[in-house]
């Protein structure tokens, strides 16, 4: 399902020294977050500090790649012209097991009984070179 | 200009500041800013749920706008009074008086004001976008307002059960609106429900005909103080109360629909102006997609949460219905000229609120509630304006 991507000529991600940690994770096909040692919270997107308490001790720890769907569109028209070739497509915000929020690409299909809740996994896709955290259905 | 006399009601209560190095590793400027902000807050003794103004600079090379939302964001904290200072060497000492402002004309209590910035040995960064919406929207294929928008709209048809007719009915009364308003670029074109539900997805469940229009165009107002009214001038529409509120910057961070920053905007407006939004004669409500009106009505607390469809029904939006929304026709008929897009509902509530605004104009108008909208319904801001009667 996932080879359409590899060879998708797109915009991959400003990878910044603070987030280097969660893509060099992604692509060793592991999905890891920042966890406060303060005040306990997982945190997403990557951060010099914690958003819930401002503490500076946030370490890199295993998560397990599972969400549920909050929210999702089915994109036409892409407002990148590079992903026109793999329209329509689906996007969703999903909630992390662990707690924060994030948007991703969702590797289902648009007529599969999308609803609120759906329960998700990441699946690690190639995308012109660069390894990705999509999501798709969580297997049984 | 005569220059008053300044009662001293404001105080520097602490400060922040990082040890210069002439090299940045393995931070961000975001990063910076935290750290600098989080010093500041400790050296006041403050907790950071105690800030709710922020003042930020330019942020050229990582996040070229919405930054605030972005500071805000990767904070965690949702200000009532934020502000990008764009005063070069001068907007340290621009930041301070312009605290003190936003404190005085009761906006918010608390300020930080931060600058900061990273130099890399390795100099100019790859991409002149480094937003973190660049790091971990766009490589999804999420690129543009439209995506974020057509979430939102979802989150709202999954959550509450709305349907594309009750958004539909939004673009048709823009439409409809815009007729009685011929520099509106959709003037001679009116536009029904099926139109809308018949125009092409661009990412579902957003219609084409849901989307403002971009256009060039521009505005701008004027404003001075109750003792320098010009003589002879038009009657003056005077800020009643005013509400501001960020909460996030990407879509993927934005809280319940039922909590967007536009529910405390709006109130505590009203609570400036004390009026409530049923004394409303004009609704000029920010209107980029059919769903953030939706929003907007909902979160002003005309109707319940989820139930914009439902109270639309029973209500009539033209010049002449109870409820004159966007008389103007809204962006949705009027076009958006970039930021000036925005400014279009004020220009309509002055017009209306001067009775100067015939063929469309709203029966004796006296009270406006004015709305802005910004990034992924996380930047808002409210304004209530009226005339003296
Ligand atoms: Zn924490």
């Amino acid at each position: 399902m996932s080879e359409q991507f590899e060879n998708l000529v797109v915009p991959g991600p400003t990878i910044t020294a603070v987030s280097k940690p969660f893509w060099d994770a992604v692509a060793r096909k592991e999905f890891i977050l920042q966890k406060c040692a303060d005040c306990g919270k997982w945190v997403f997107y990557p951060r010099g500090i914690c958003p819930h308490c401002w503490s500076n001790r946030l370490e890199w720890t295993p998560a397990t790649g599972n969400a549920r769907l909050k929210t999702w569109g089915i994109v036409h028209r892409p407002g990148h012209s590079a992903w026109l070739e793999v329209t329509p497509y689906v996007l969703g915000v999903v909630e992390l097991e662990e707690g924060p929020t994030m948007l991703t690409h969702l590797l289902l299909d648009p007529d599969q009984g999308l609803q609120i809740g759906l329960p998700l996994q990441v699946s690690y896709t190639n995308c012109n070179d660069v390894w990705l955290p999509f999501f798709k259905r969580k297997s049984e | 200009m005569m220059v008053k006399r300044r009662v001293p009601r404001c105080a520097i209560v602490g400060i922040g500041e990082l040890a210069p190095i002439r090299y940045t590793e393995g931070t961000t400027t975001l990063g910076l800013i935290a750290e600098s902000v989080r010093l500041a807050v400790a050296d006041a003794g403050l907790e950071k749920d105690a800030i709710d103004g922020l003042l930020v600079g330019p942020q050229v090379g990582e996040t070229p706008q919405h930054v605030p939302a972005t500071v805000a964001e990767y904070l965690g904290i949702q200000p009532t009074m934020s502000n990008v200072v764009d005063l070069g060497g001068a907007t340290g000492a621009g930041m301070l008086w312009r605290a003190a402002a936003a404190i005085e004309a009761g906006m918010c209590e608390t300020v930080v004001c931060v600058l900061a910035n990273t130099n890399e040995r390795s100099g100019n960064p790859r991409s002149p976008n480094r937003n973190p919406i660049r790091e971990f929207d766009v490589p999804f294929g999420a690129s543009g307002a439209n995506a974020s928008y057509a979430l939102l709209k979802q989150r709202h048809m999954a959550e509450y059960g709305s349907t594309q007719e009750q958004f539909a009915l939004i673009a048709h009364w823009a439409r409809k609106n815009a007729q009685l308003n011929p520099n509106a670029i959709f003037y001679g074109k009116p536009l029904s429900v099926e139109e809308v539900l018949q125009s092409p997805l661009i990412i579902d469940p957003m219609h084409l005909y849901e989307i403002v229009m971009p256009v060039a165009g521009g505005a701008a107002f004027v404003v001075t103080s109750k003792d320098s009214l010009p003589s002879g001038g038009h009657a003056p529409v005077y800020l009643l109360g005013a509400g501001e509120k960020i909460t996030h910057r990407a879509v993927s961070q934005s809280p319940a629909l039922a909590s967007a920053p536009l529910a405390y905007a709006i109130s505590a407006a009203l609570e400036q102006a004390d009026v409530s939004a049923q004394d409303m004669d004009l609704l000029s409500l920010y209107d980029c997609y059919t769903s953030v009106v939706g929003v907007t009505i909902e979160n002003a607390g005309l109707c319940k949460p989820g139930q914009f469809g439902e109270w639309m029904k029973d209500h009539s939006f033209g010049h002449d219905g109870d409820w004159p929304l966007n008389t103007h026709g809204g962006q949705l008929g009027f076009g958006q000229a970039d930021l000036a897009g925005g400014v279009s509902h004020i220009i309509e509530a002055v017009r209306q609120l001067r009775h100067e605004a015939h063929p469309r104009q709203i029966p004796n108008a006296r009270l406006s509630l004015v709305t802005g909208n910004g990034a992924t319904l996380s930047e808002a801001a409210a304004l209530v304006l009226g005339v003296e009667s």
